[in-house]
C-alpha cells in the first residue's frame, strides 16, 4: 500500500474520523492504562516506605521506654 | 519479565500499526475504513480471551483455595473490560460509516455489552465487599456464571443472523481475506497479547503488596 502524500494518508480515503477515532481512542486507553497502574505503583511504595519508617520508629520508641 | 513483555508489546504494535497502513491493500469494497479491523478484531478477542482466563483462575481459585489465583483473576479484570470498551468503540466507528448505524442491538453487539456489564459487575462485587476473601470467593463465582456469556458471542453470527458479519478468520476453513490483512491482525493480537501479560503481571504485584500491607495494617492495629 502506498499513500500518494501525508494528506492522503491522514484523509484515509475520506473515512479519516472514523478510522483515526477508532485507533486514537485505543491509544488514549492504552496509554492511560499503563499511567494509571504506574501512579498506583508509586504511590504503593511511597506508603510501605511510611509504613516501614513508621513501624520503625514505634520500635525505636518502645526500646527506649 | 514485565520490562521484557512491555517491550516485545511495543515493538509488535510499531511492526503491526506499519502492516495495518503501509502493507495491507485497501478493501475492495469498504475502501480505507475497513482498517479498523486491525484494531477492532483483536481487541474482541482479548475480551473474551481475559474473561475466560478470569473464569480460570477463579475455578483454580474455588478448587484450590488459592489467594493468588483470585488475585490474577482480579488483576485481568480491568483490561478485559477495556478491551471489551475499545472492541464496542471500534465496532462503533466502524458500524457508522458501513452500515450507517452507530448501535445496533444485533445479536454478537449485545452480547459483547453485556460483557462490558459482567467486567464491571465482577469490580463493582470486588469492591463492595470488604473482607478480601469472601470478595475472592463472590466475584470467582461471578465469573463462572459469567463466562456462559463467551461462547454466546463467538458462536452468535452463527446461531442468529443479524447485522453482524460471520468469522473472516476461522479455524475450520481458509480465512477469506487477503493474506497480509490476515498477517496484520495477527501480529496486532499478539502485541495486545503482550501488552495485556505486562499490565496484568505489574497489576498483580500491586494487588499482592496491597494486600500484605493491609493484613499487616489490621494485624499490628489488633495488637495496639
Amino acid at each position: 500500500m502506498s499513500w500518494g502524500s501525508a494528506a492522503e494518508f491522514f484523509a484515509m480515503g475520506g473515512r479519516g474520523w472514523y478510522v483515526w477515532s477508532s485507533f486514537g481512542v485505543t491509544a488514549l486507553i492504552l496509554v492511560g492504562e499503563m499511567l494509571a497502574l504506574r501512579a498506583r505503583r508509586r504511590a504503593l511504595i511511597r506508603t510501605l516506605r511510611e509504613g516501614a519508617s513508621q513501624s520503625a520508629i514505634e520500635r525505636i520508641e518502645s526500646n527506649e521506654s | 519479565m514485565i520490562p521484557w513483555f512491555a517491550a516485545l508489546a511495543a515493538v509488535l504494535i510499531l511492526i503491526g500499526l506499519y502492516v495495518s497502513f503501509f502493507v495491507a491493500p485497501t478493501d475492495a469494497t469498504q475502501g480505507e475504513v475497513y482498517r479498523i479491523i486491525f484494531i477492532h478484531v483483536p481487541a474482541a478477542w482479548m475480551s473474551m480471551l481475559c474473561f475466560v482466563l478470569m473464569a480460570a483462575y477463579s475455578a483454580l481459585g474455588l478448587a484450590l483455595n488459592a489467594r493468588l489465583s483470585y488475585m490474577m483473576a482480579a488483576a485481568l479484570a480491568p483490561t478485559g473490560a477495556l478491551f471489551t470498551f475499545i472492541c464496542l468503540w471500534t465496532g462503533s466507528f466502524w458500524g457508522r460509516p458501513t452500515w450507517g448505524t452507530w448501535w445496533e442491538w444485533d445479536a454478537r453487539m449485545t452480547s459483547e455489552l453485556i460483557l462490558l456489564f459482567l467486567y464491571i459487575g465482577y469490580l463493582a462485587l470486588r469492591g463492595a465487599i470488604d473482607d478480601p476473601r469472601r470478595a475472592d470467593r463472590a466475584s470467582a463465582l461471578l465469573a463462572l456464571v459469567g463466562v456462559i456469556n463467551v461462547p454466546i458471542i463467538y458462536f452468535s453470527v452463527k446461531w442468529w443472523n443479524t447485522l453482524h458479519q460471520g468469522a473472516s478468520v476461522s479455524i475450520t476453513r481458509a480465512p477469506s481475506m487477503a493474506a497480509t490483512m490476515l498477517l496484520g491482525m495477527m501480529i496486532m493480537a499478539l502485541a495486545f497479547w503482550m501488552y495485556t501479560i505486562a499490565v496484568v503481571l505489574a497489576r498483580v504485584r500491586c494487588e499482592i503488596l496491597e494486600r500484605d500491607a493491609a493484613a499487616r495494617e489490621r494485624f499490628t492495629g489488633a495488637q495496639a
